[in-house]
């Protein structure tokens, strides 16, 4: 168990440093460099940067070095929590990035937890009650939900809000609380406004869930234990709750280690149409401008993100399994 | 249990004979003849293709030819009787700017009938890019087609929608066959090494393809289209984003494909392959490899309306097609602005086909699974 653990541990720690490498790319691709993109910016708002400053800020930097040396140097900055200046901003990349990373991960958890609360049951009843009409309208659901990506899904919320509502579908605060400091009225604001980004970013990983818990589920009825727990005269709702459910809801946890990755992507998008305040309409932005070091530093930081949950489904998972705490795969 | 069904009753003795003899891929035939959304699927691709091939047949006007007099005007209904008679026409709208609101509205102007020409004269282009034609499926008589017919409506720069959504099917359904040949490609090289040989070489891909599939993948592509240099041609930006796309794209196939590797290496005729001294090439390729052709074939199918998704989110996003390339992503870009898409609504109609296409590759994928394995 102890080694399954180290196992997945380093394989996260890998993990995240391939995104290292991959982010730095994304710092590294467009012509040009940090500096070259700071300085045209410092000018075309009229405070010129002098000579001095240049070299001093490439050295800082180490952009005179070879490639190699930079990463190591930005890996350095990193590990001192500093990301470098959001060009745009005129502020440290961190203090842009802050809230709304927070922001990122509820929105994400929040389309997690309604996927699941709501693929479970219908999983089961479908399983259960196979072929019966609900099962073929939940079948239907599930697959147009498939076939629907977040961002059209959005777009029809929005349109349905504006055109027969009057009103904005989107955002993720009353306008009273977009700037306002955190506070107990605020956080109840923000649950409020949570429901629509989660159905929208939930609904295509929730049709996917229920394909994948009904037919876990059928394959686990369909077993000779069942058979013998109902000929022994268990009540319907132990026969199929207490063993096969339990069986059936394995492969559904190891697959939340590929659901947050798609939630996180998928949250990106989805925030832009709603124009949610997450770090989705930030990385357009700052990818338009150039802005390799914020781009760079929300990419790593969603990778990182997206591991972390990822090791913390497997720890679940081995919780929940006995097959795989034991060393067994 | 694959049981025929054309014209032979189950269960006879003929019947069973024609099984005994069919070869695999009839009996696959059969099994995939059964599934109906399946076939429907496959019926809405063929469909979907044959666009694809005719698109400068179907559209009637130039997709890229805007008129600022023409902006964002409202589809326009055919009629398709006159006076009882089977004669297809419009009524060409006229634009005139609401006092009020100064929004440009379109009014049908009735006493007017612009009569519809099927297989009639429009703009030249080149049919399969060979034959220089002008020959539309839809044409009108007596006036220019970019003056008298909208039959989706146009957009802001009053491009014509509907010619526009034929271009774009062109695109957008092309990039998936693009991007899923080329992860096939990896998938099936990097699968085939991890499966057959295993070892080091097994552990290796594996962890990469455990690294890849745990990265979110829309920032990651996001960071690559951007960083594409702005003076591309449409044809180099189409090719780095089938690129882009197939960098995740194939670790599922190579997944299947190390799956079907690892089953089929202990089953006895590779052995007896192996034991009567075939070399290893012939070994995977001619007995191995044709007895797995079938699921990948389904795997694969089933990865393309994934990557049909991702170039359309890409292009939304205005990082993936750039104008003037043409895609369902890069025309619902214009739905972006939810203003406009309040007051033209059918802006958002390139969603249909987004959505009809997705839904048939999963079907057409979900039957091709079932029937991969005819005996099973």
């Amino acid at each position: 168990m102890l080694a399954y653990i180290v196992r997945r541990f380093f394989l996260a720690i890998l993990t995240i440093w391939a995104i290292t490498v991959l982010a730095f790319i994304i710092i590294q691709l467009p012509p040009g460099d940090y500096v070259t993109s700071y300085v045209a910016s410092m000018s075309a708002s009229g405070s010129g940067v002098t000579e001095g400053e240049i070299l001093a800020l490439r050295e800082q930097l180490g952009l005179d070095q070879p490639i190699y040396v930079q990463y190591i140097k930005w890996m350095g900055l990193i590990a001192q929590g500093n990301f470098g200046m959001a060009i745009e901003w005129g502020r440290p990349v961190r203090d842009v990035i802050g809230d709304r990373l927070a922001l990122t991960i509820v929105i994400s958890l929040a389309a997690i937890v309604f996927t699941w609360a709501l693929a479970l049951p219908i999983g089961i009843y479908s399983a259960v009650k196979r072929y019966s009409i609900l099962d073929y309208i939940f079948t239907l659901i599930g697959f147009i939900g498939l076939a629907i990506p977040g961002f059209m899904l959005a777009l029809v919320v929005m349109y349905v809000g504006f055109a027969y509502f009057g009103a904005s579908a989107g955002g993720l605060f009353s306008p009273e609380f977009a700037e306002a400091p955190w506070s107990m009225d605020r956080v109840w604001d923000l649950i409020k406004h949570l429901p629509i980004p989660a159905i929208v970013l939930g609904l295509a990983g929730t049709a996917q869930m229920i394909r994948i818990m009904r037919s876990n589920l059928l394959d686990e009825l369909r077993k000779p234990y069942v058979m013998t727990a109902r000929a022994r005269g268990l009540s319907e709702t132990r026969v199929i709750m207490k063993y096969p459910v339990r069986v059936a809801l394995n492969p559904f946890i190891s697959t939340i280690g590929y659901l947050l990755p798609y939630v996180v992507s998928g949250s990106i998008i989805v925030s832009l149409v709603l124009s949610l305040p997450t770090v989705g309409p930030l990385l357009l932005k700052a990818l338009i401008a150039q802005d390799v070091f914020l781009s760079g530093a929300i990419v790593l930081m969603l990778g990182v993100m997206t591991v972390i949950g990822t090791f913390i489904s497997d720890l679940l998972l081995m919780w929940v399994d006995p097959r795989i705490r034991l060393g067994r795969q | 249990m694959a049981e025929p069904t054309n014209g032979v009753e189950p269960g006879t003795t003929a019947a069973e004979e024609k099984i005994a003899v069919a070869t695999q891929w009839q009996l696959m035939w059969w099994r995939f003849r059964k599934h109906r959304l399946a076939m429907i699927g496959a019926l809405v691709l063929v469909i979907f293709y044959l666009m694809v091939l005719c698109a400068d047949f179907l559209a009637y006007v130039d997709p890229n030819e805007s008129e600022a007099q023409r902006s964002l005007m409202n589809p326009q209904p055919i009629h398709w009787f006159d006076d009882g008679a089977f004669k297809p026409y419009v009524n060409p709208l006229e634009g005139t700017r609401d006092p009020k609101t100064f929004k440009r509205v379109y009014v049908p102007d009735l006493n007017t009938k612009v009569p519809i020409q099927f297989l009639g004269h429009g703009f030249p282009y080149k049919l399969f890019g060979i034959c220089p034609t002008d020959i539309h499926l839809i044409a009108v008589e007596g006036a220019e087609a970019e003056e008298s017919l909208f039959l989706l409506g146009t957009d802001i720069q009053g491009r014509d929608l509907w010619s526009r959504l034929m271009y774009g099917t062109q695109t957008s359904l092309t990039i998936g066959l693009v991007s899923v040949a080329i992860s096939l490609l990896l998938g099936i090289v990097l699968g085939g090494i991890s499966g057959y040989f295993g070892g080091i070489w097994d552990t290796v891909i594996q962890r990469v393809i455990e690294i890849l599939r745990s990265i979110p993948t829309i920032p990651l592509w996001m960071g690559l289209t951007a960083a594409l240099p702005a003076d591309w041609s449409v044809i180099q930006v189409y090719f780095a984003i089938t690129i882009i796309i197939s960098l995740i794209g194939w670790t599922e196939l190579a997944r299947v494909v190390r799956g079907r590797f690892l089953s089929l290496r202990q089953d006895d005729f590779v052995m007896a392959a192996e034991l009567l001294g075939c070399s290893k090439p012939r070994v995977i390729f001619r007995h191995m490899v044709p007895s797995f052709i079938s699921h990948i074939i389904a795997a694969t199918t089933l990865a393309i309306p994934a990557m049909i998704i991702s170039e359309t989110s890409l292009s939304f996003l205005g990082l993936g097609l750039r104008p003037p390339a043409i895609s369902w992503g890069v025309l619902l870009q214009d739905a972006q602005n939810i203003q406009a898409l309040a007051i033209s609504p059918w802006l958002l109609y390139p969603s249909i086909p987004v959505v009809i296409a997705v839904l048939a590759f999963n079907f057409m994928g979900d039957g091709l699974r079932d029937a991969a394995d005819p005996y099973g």
